[in-house]
């Protein structure tokens, strides 16, 4: 009992996690609002980066600069005393994939919402200005 | 890591995240979704990731906040959900 309490207090970097991802699912599936959904793909993509942060850090370890440059000698090395930099770097391309990402779906719900003046997915009114191509604007640019 | 640190920063990123997508004004949730991204980023360089937490601060927190605004302005404030 007690190793299982130990288990899931230490653990709580996971367990925020886990919370943020269900917030954001929970705001990509039940808001009806597009800038809440995006806002929600924005904490869902935050919370996995949260994950693969939590992973690679270390009691105990510095930042992941040598200390022992090229130029003092031949100090070995020792792996324990530095973070993982590699899901650093991993996450980084996930920041600016999901800064681009972001940049496309709110742009999508601007036209959006000038075609159907209209931000709330169930107020869309497919049936007066329905989804062609090539279809005119019939509002000014 | 200093687990007090990590204690408060980890509920007010819970708080931001669900005052976010809970408040009725756009304008409100992105700039709640905008302390959200600076809270992550402290939690970011508690964790020792430092390159990280400045890329998620001038990108994260300060780029996507100036696109909501943008959008926001753009097309409508209020929202019933």
């Amino acid at each position: 009992m007690t190793e299982w309490i130990a288990f899931i207090v230490t653990k709580y970097n996971y367990w925020a996690y886990i919370s943020l991802m269900m917030i954001g699912l929970f705001a990509m599936i039940a808001k009806k609002n597009l800038i809440k959904k995006i806002i929600g793909m924005g904490i869902f993509q935050t919370a996995i980066i949260l994950f693969f942060i939590s992973i690679g850090a270390k009691k105990g370890a510095t930042l992941p600069i040598l200390y022992h440059g090229h130029a003092h000698g031949d100090a070995a090395v020792r792996a324990a005393a530095y973070i993982n930099p590699l899901p650093h770097v991993l996450m980084l391309t996930a920041i600016v994939v999901s800064v681009a990402t972001l940049g496309v779906a709110l742009s999508l719900a601007v036209k959006i919402f000038q075609r159907y003046d209209t931000l709330e997915e169930d107020q869309i009114n497919l049936t007066k200005y329905p989804f062609r191509r090539n279809v005119p604007e019939n509002k000014e640019e | 890591m200093i687990w007090q640190f990590d204690l408060i920063i980890l509920s007010l990123v819970v708080i931001c995240a669900v005052a976010a997508i809970s408040v009725k004004d756009l304008l409100g949730a992105a700039i709640l979704f905008g302390a959200y991204s600076f809270m992550m980023c402290l939690l970011w360089a508690v964790m020792g990731a430092v390159d990280v937490a400045f890329t998620e601060a001038s990108v994260g927190a300060g780029v996507s906040t100036v696109l909501f605004v943008a959008a926001v302005f753009r097309t409508t404030r209020r929202t019933t959900d």
